[in-house]
């Protein structure tokens, strides 16, 4: 804990860091990791707006800002996602906690730190410049099955169709996952493999999921495969480093869906 | 989930390879037919405490099942038939697994830290590698006798205490064998996962099973070599 009730001197007092950040120009072009200090930074400042006052120094000094990804800044959305000191999201310095890039705060680290920021590597994220990758497979995994097809027209009752609390609070938990990525990043094979699940498990518990239950599992494995991530190896990487705690129960429940769907004759569209 | 798109950089999808689920399957099924050997092979090399005369006879019985009804060394051929097929099937998940792996990540962290891998997760493949050279060598040295200290001609039993007697090749026992445990104690939550038989409620269980299990397999083969060295057998 910091003294700094006591001393109003202290709240002045900001960190000074060194950040090694990737820098690359664009998706086909080698990046590198480059050295850059900042100093006077709030223990109150999130990690993003520390990388805003990185980029402020850099466009009055005449240099390219640093380009990464975020919209709402407060851990809902799952757009930002930095690799921070070699965990996603910086799970490695905000544990305990669980927490997203935008979330997580200066205080966690120390005056004179050196914090290393890169982006999500995967062959299925691109980057496109510096932090910024393309998360686009993800989309695609949805388009092969994470919805479910209802005729549209008026809402229904919410209580027309019962939902045996048990199974309405493990979809939630499911459909907690934001997309954000972190669980491939984190992964040591890359593997998408709790997103989908996350995925196949919030629809597949509910009532509304089950007439395309079989389909869906078989078509987003399959369309996971096809954008090359890794396959799973039950590491527990990705449920460590998840902002929402998305947990590895979700990914035996796809893998005993899966196993069903293909006994059930279910085959993925090619 | 916001995405940026850029066009003119989607990625064309590949062909679909095999699912890399029932890659996973395969590594399962497999390995449980290999874990169910091991229990019998562990029990069995535990007869060695029963007497050079006793240890002897199990080796001959092995090679004698179902006789007279079917020829010698039949049941073993076929024990040594599926327990093949399920090596050759496992590795080559494994192999095809860790090949997507290298694709699916081809530039490496720069700096990446572990928050939650087991050490035994982290040993599955290498690990793995050098329990498979340990099997060719061990079966060379044990079974066939071609690079047993006393040669091909002895007793299983003689076989057994002339090598442990050598404190290298008791060292390359003991490493082989904790590596297994490793493998086992990561293989067994691994291979629960991926037969969809775990959940939340189960995950403690699983996993202190894994760890029972693998623990009491790892001694059950462990003592054996340390009674040859410290000459409660020989």
């Amino acid at each position: 804990m910091r003294s700094s009730v006591g001393n109003p001197a202290d709240e002045k007092r900001g960190m000074n860091l060194t950040l090694r950040i990737w820098r690359q120009k664009g998706p086909s072009v080698k990046g590198r990791m480059v050295t850059y200090e900042v100093t006077d930074i709030s223990p109150d400042m999130s990690f993003l707006e520390m990388l805003d006052v990185l980029n402020e120094q850099l466009i009055l000094s005449g240099d390219e800002p640093v380009v990464f990804d975020h919209d709402c800044r407060e851990g809902i959305c799952g757009s930002c996602g930095l690799m921070i000191n070699g965990t996603a999201h910086g799970a490695g310095v905000a544990a305990p906690g669980r927490t997203t890039t935008c979330q997580l705060h200066m205080r966690k680290f120390k005056d004179g730190d050196t914090i290393d920021v890169e982006p999500w590597r995967a062959s299925a994220f691109p980057v496109i410049k510096d932090l910024a990758v393309n998360r686009g497979a993800l989309d695609r995994i949805i388009q092969a099955g994470g919805y479910v097809s209802v005729p549209t027209g008026t809402a229904p009752d919410a209580h027309a169709v019962p939902v045996p609390k048990k199974d309405a609070d493990a979809a939630f938990d499911a459909a907690t996952c934001i997309g954000c990525g972190a669980c491939v990043a984190a992964c040591p094979n890359a593997s998408s493999m709790l997103f989908t699940a996350a995925k196949v498990s919030h629809l597949g518990l509910l009532p509304q999921g089950q007439p395309e239950r079989n389909d869906r599992v078989v078509n987003m494995v399959a369309q996971q495969d096809r954008e090359g991530f890794g396959g799973c190896t039950n590491i527990g990487e990705c449920s460590a480093a998840c902002p929402k705690g998305i947990s590895m129960e979700n990914i035996s429940r796809l893998n005993h869906d899966l196993l069903g769907a293909l006994r059930a004759g279910a085959r993925p569209k090619s | 989930m916001v995405t940026v798109t850029h066009s003119g950089q989607r990625r064309t999808p590949k062909a679909a390879k095999t699912n890399s689920v029932f890659k996973k399957v395969v590594m399962a099924v497999s390995g449980i037919i290999l874990v169910l050997y091991l229990i019998a092979h562990m029990i069995g090399n535990l007869k060695v405490f029963a007497g050079r005369e006793s240890f002897n006879h199990y080796s001959e019985w092995i090679r004698t099942i179902g006789e007279p009804a079917v020829p010698s060394q039949t049941t073993l051929w076929i024990i040594r038939i599926v327990l093949l097929a399920a090596v050759i099937a496992h590795f080559w998940a494994a192999v095809s697994l860790w090949r997507q792996a290298r694709r699916a990540r081809p530039e490496r962290y720069v700096s990446k830290k572990a928050v939650a891998q087991s050490y035994a997760s982290r040993t599955m493949r290498w690990g793995g590698v050098i329990v498979l050279l340990f099997i060719i060598w061990h079966i060379l040295d044990l079974t066939v006798g071609a690079v047993n200290p006393d040669g091909a001609d002895s007793t299983p039993y003689d076989r057994l205490v002339a090598s442990f007697q050598n404190p290298f090749i008791t060292a390359f026992y003991v490493l082989a064998l904790l590596l297994l445990g490793m493998h086992l104690r990561h293989g067994i939550w691994s291979a629960t996962q991926t037969l969809g038989q775990s959940n939340k409620r189960r995950e403690r269980t699983v996993n202190a099973f894994a760890i029972a299990f693998a623990t009491l397999l790892t001694v059950g083969f462990l003592i054996v070599p340390f009674s040859v060295l410290f000459n409660i057998v020989d």
